[in-house]
């Protein structure tokens, strides 16, 4: 049971933002009320982000098993450790600005490294028990920082919502778990990959992986398991909602991910039909949820939950071609997110922060660079072409279209269109009315290098995409090479 | 030497080079805006000369596309930037940027925003021109719904008192259809591992298929065209489009469809097109004659110009499915003619609009006796909207009746019901505007036409008497391509076309 170096040199990410947990556990105690040690804390914080980002940089290229099987590391869960570290740096830089609502507090940014760290376990994870280790430190940092705006009703309400479904989902997913270990057992992930390739799988395993894909479609927010995502979202001090636009569905999304293509990969005909479920309610719920929505955060979140329904679309389609297209489709999805959420958070009257999106009306002629953007942005999660949202839509699509799912892509590119018309209505809003009253002015400068980052990825992607499709579908080869031992399997049954 | 140099990218790119330029003005509101007309204008003119180095550089007899430009996209997967022309996208460039100088400075009149007005109007112009030019499915599709992106915001910052209505059924119409069409896009490229036009105008798909994937690119194509019955975006945005918008939308846009149906339809599901050929004939005599009708009845002169359009692009289709050369090359000389004349009246209601700011027919009578050189200008357009022998109008539709007379002779003669109901409501509308007593004082305070005004008539209608006079400019750049299609074509048609 000894552990090498290179286990530790692999897990470094991992290590570092452990390393800086403690220590800016020891610096939030100190820094207490006053203000500068707050800063300190939040600028020691994004150092930890930035670390483990060069980190996963130069880190391992190729996959590698760690400390006996429990975590992986390399290969295409670095470029979604990537994502999610460059996420919540980008979450965590633009809530250096002033801001109150209890995400000035100390706590706030050691509890989004910790959370942070339990999304990088959770890419990391290659068995049910990191797995679940990960997706608990992950889940319940967020928990808390849901209702940090202690003295709103709505924050509170979002926080307990959020901790009494997400409770509920780690149950399930929990019992799931067993279920499988007592059927498989094992609860490796290369090891339950291994027996269902072995022989067919006995209706436990399908009943465990029910129960555990249910439980991951809460933190992504998948339909039917979205009900705490409108209300987090709303009532989420701001940067809090930024964040959990940003990274948690990004590993979340990784985990899926490696469960089924790698994990369940050999019975890929038993979870695709689930995901096909799930993406369907997804898109629908998504698309229809945010026509009437009059809360910009709420609106954000309808439409997250409708990204992650294109998403799904990939993994269900159960191919490395889906899996590149997921790849390519969450990051998309980061850097809208990150640009759609620089401009909301940004978004004051009076030194208040306003929510409504009514309060955007007029932006073009009183904030026109705020207003480019924000159409920007829209036009890309709209997914109309060249931006960079339309080419994760199209790599997903493809995939599904191979897979023979054509009514899935049909179902999604038409609730795309419904789509497109709530994210018209705030170019709408912006460019087509004149404003009542306008929205106070002066970005935060971190919001603005955020919001330019995110733009330019955005309007230069037709260039990125061909690099980026090639790694991806290089990428994801080690990831779901057992899903040819179930097309290899499958053949096989049908010419036996 | 010009001949190596990379003409289409450049002709696609260098709107957005305008655009550069636009950013770059500084000073106050005054400045801004005379500044960025004058860059428009200069920068879309240049690209219109630029353009007819195509023109002269083609060369009609060679098969195959010319001007072809590769480069690595998306390497392992398939897809490459693509582009040339042959002698079906060729002329549709030079509409493209002979319209928009023409537009923009038929925008003199608006003052409101204008340097955002000038941007979107180049951006449209690259997407236009891009689109044309592509010959990956990917890149057509780029271009085909960026165009979306300008116009929404044209219709909508620039429009009429519906405009945010006529914005939204114009984007969301078009872009329902086209999603339909991204999924067949997928499809075949699913099936061929290319979006390379070229090669997928070689595949063969199975019958079965192609009945799908026509029906998907239909549903796109259709819209744009607009084919009845999915033409009503047309009518609420143009009337609330301002006025180069309305000639962009007319000039151009439609053309689209038109030109989906040749690149795409015909070529590569020709058992698919030629089972459909005869609901398309019955859809477009439909659109002829009933739009015919309701044209009749408008009361506003730019919604009975739009329901004109629709008409007219109901020969169109009724000609790209007779699978004869009369009438594709038909088809393609009304696009074309087309273009220029639904501009050319768009800008004539436009005129007018400026001076009295409202488009009831009834509110106008007399025009000609305040404004006797707009009469007369008003005059040509109409009647080569008409079809009058020596004008482009005529051209087209004859080509279009001879070659539906080959296919369906019933189509022929409803078909040709429609020129008469367009030469009605044509004539009646000109007698209501132009003629007869001034309905108010404010007619007969109109001012003459501006020397602006007359330099985008000049042009205009120099190309549509040529054209008129003198087909074969257009023509011979077009039919041996077009005879070459034909004859592949030519087993399957007659016998599932005459079925109507």
């Amino acid at each position: 049971m000894a552990f090498s170096a290179n286990d530790w040199i692999a897990f470094l990410p991992e290590t570092i933002l452990v390393l800086f947990a403690l220590v800016v556990t020891l610096l939030a105690a100190w820094a207490g009320d006053n203000p500068k040690g707050r800063q300190l804390v939040r600028q020691t914080v994004l150092l930890a982000y930035a670390l483990a980002l060069v980190a996963v940089m130069v880190g391992q290229p190729e996959r590698t098993e760690l400390f006996n099987g429990l975590f992986v590391a390399g290969g295409v869960l670095s470029w979604f450790k990537g994502l999610v570290l460059a996420g919540a740096f980008a979450a965590g830089w633009m809530t250096t600005q002033k801001w109150d609502e209890g995400v000035e507090r100390a706590e706030y940014p050691l509890l989004v490294l910790l959370a942070s760290l339990g999304m990088c376990l959770m890419i990391s994870a290659n068995d049910l028990m990191a797995l679940y280790m990960g997706l608990e430190l992950q889940s319940l940092p967020l928990f808390v920082i849901a209702a940090m705006r202690t003295r709103s009703l709505k924050s509170s309400e979002a926080g307990l919502k959020y901790f009494l479904l997400g409770a509920l989902s780690s149950g399930m997913l929990l019992y799931g778990a067993s279920l499988i270990y007592g059927f498989v057992g094992t609860t490796s992930f290369a090891g339950i990959a291994e027996t269902l390739a072995a022989g067919p799988a006995s209706a436990g395993v399908t009943v465990g992986l029910v129960f555990l894909l249910s439980g991951l479609a809460f933190k992504i927010s998948a339909a039917p398991f979205h009900m705490w995502t409108p209300d987090v979202y709303e009532g989420a001090p701001t940067p809090v909602t930024a964040l959990f636009a940003i990274a948690p569905k990004v590993a979340a999304m990784a985990l899926l991910l490696s469960v089924t293509h790698y994990a369940f990969g050999p019975i890929a005909a038993q979870w695709s039909q689930v995901l096909v479920a799930l993406s369907v309610a997804s898109m629908l719920v998504g698309a229809f949820g945010a026509l009437r929505q009059t809360d910009i955060k709420r609106m954000m979140a309808y439409s997250s939950i409708a990204h992650m329904g294109y998403a799904l679309i990939g993994l269900a389609a159960g191919t490395a071609e889906g899996a590149s297209g997921v790849l390519i489709y969450m990051t998309t999805y980061l850097v809208m997110g990150a640009g759609s959420f620089a401009i909301i958070m940004s978004m004051r009257r009076d030194e208040t922060p306003v929510q409504k999106i009514s309060d955007l009306a007029g932006a073009s002629s009183t904030h026109p660079l705020l207003a480019a953007g924000m159409m920007l942005v829209m036009f890309s999660m709209a997914g109309i072409p060249p931006l960079a949202g339309f080419f994760g839509k199209w790599y997903v699509f493809v995939a599904a279209v191979n897979a023979g799912l054509i009514p899935l892509a049909v179902i999604g590119v038409l609730a795309s269109v419904v789509g497109a018309f709530y994210y018209l209505r705030i170019i709408r809003l912006m460019y087509f009315q004149e404003p009542d009253e306008t929205l106070d002015h002066g970005m935060p400068r971190q919001n603005q290098a955020v919001l330019l980052a995110s733009l330019a990825v955005i309007v230069l992607f037709v260039f990125a995409i061909g690099p980026l499709r090639d790694y991806a579908s290089q990428a994801v080869q080690e990831l779901t090479g057992n899903l040819a031992v179930y097309s290899a399997v499958s053949s096989a049954s049908y010419s036996g | 030497m010009l001949s190596d140099w990379p003409i289409l990218s450049l002709l696609t790119f260098l709107p957005l080079a305008g655009v550069l330029f636009l950013l770059l003005i500084r000073g106050d509101d005054q400045t801004v805006s005379t500044n960025s007309r004058l860059v428009a204008l200069w920068v879309s003119g240049f690209i219109f000369f630029v353009s007819l180095y195509l023109y002269f550089a083609f060369d009609p007899a060679q098969p195959g596309y010319q001007f072809e430009e590769q480069a690595s996209w998306i390497k392992g997967g398939g897809i490459n930037y693509h582009m040339g022309v042959d002698g079906i996208s060729m002329p549709f460039i030079l509409l493209a940027t002979f319209l928009t100088p023409l537009s923009i400075l038929a925008s003199w009149s608006i003052k409101h925003r204008v340097r955002d007005y000038m941007i979107a109007f180049l951006v449209l112009e690259t997407m236009m021109i891009g689109m044309f030019a592509s010959l990956d499915m990917l890149m057509f599709y780029l271009f085909f719904e960026g165009v979306l992106i300008p116009m929404f915001l044209i219709i909508g910052v620039w429009g009429g008192p519906r405009r945010v209505y006529a914005a939204f059924k114009f984007f969301l119409y078009t872009l329902a259809g086209s999603v339909l069409m991204l999924v067949c896009m997928m499809a075949m490229f699913v099936q061929e591992g290319t979006t390379d036009i070229p090669a997928l105008q070689l595949a063969s798909f199975a019958p079965a298929l192609q009945f799908w994937l026509f029906l998907g690119f239909f549903a796109s194509f259709a819209v744009k065209v607009p084919m009845w019955p999915v033409h009503t975006w047309l009518p609420d945005a143009h009337v609330e489009a301002p006025t180069a918008g309305s000639m962009i939308l007319a000039g151009v846009l439609l053309k689209m469809g038109g030109y989906g149906f040749i690149r795409f339809s015909l070529p590569m599901f020709p058992d698919a097109s030629a089972f459909f050929a005869p609901y398309i004939f019955a859809l477009s005599v439909i659109a002829v004659i009933y739009t015919s009708l309701v044209a009749l009845a408008q009361s506003d002169m730019k919604k009975l110009i739009a329901y004109s359009s629709v008409a007219h692009m109901g020969f169109v289709t009724i000609g790209i499915f007779s699978f004869t050369e009369q009438g594709l090359s038909g088809a393609m000389f009304q696009m074309i003619s087309h273009g220029l004349v639904s501009a050319a009246l768009f800008f004539c209601v436009g005129v007018v609009y400026d001076r009295l700011h409202t488009r009831e027919i009834k509110a106008y009578g007399g025009v000609a006796d305040v404004m006797p050189r707009y009469a007369a200008w008003f005059m040509l357009m109409m009647l080569a909207s008409v079809g009058l022998p020596g004008t482009s109008g005529f051209v087209g539709e004859m080509l279009v009746l001879v070659g539906a007379w080959q296919a369906s002779g019933l189509t022929a003669v409803l078909a040709a019901t429609g020129l008469i109901l367009g030469a009605v409501y044509m004539l009646w509308l000109y007698r209501r505007v132009v003629f007869g007593r001034a309905e108010s004082q404010a007619v007969l305070e109109m001012a003459p036409l501006a020397r602006r005004e007359v330099m985008i008539f000049v042009p205009l209608a120099l190309f549509v008497i040529w054209l008129g006079v003198f087909p074969a400019l257009l023509l011979d750049v077009m039919n041996p391509l077009i005879a070459q299609m034909i004859s592949q074509l030519g087993s399957l048609a007659p016998a599932s076309a005459k079925a109507f």
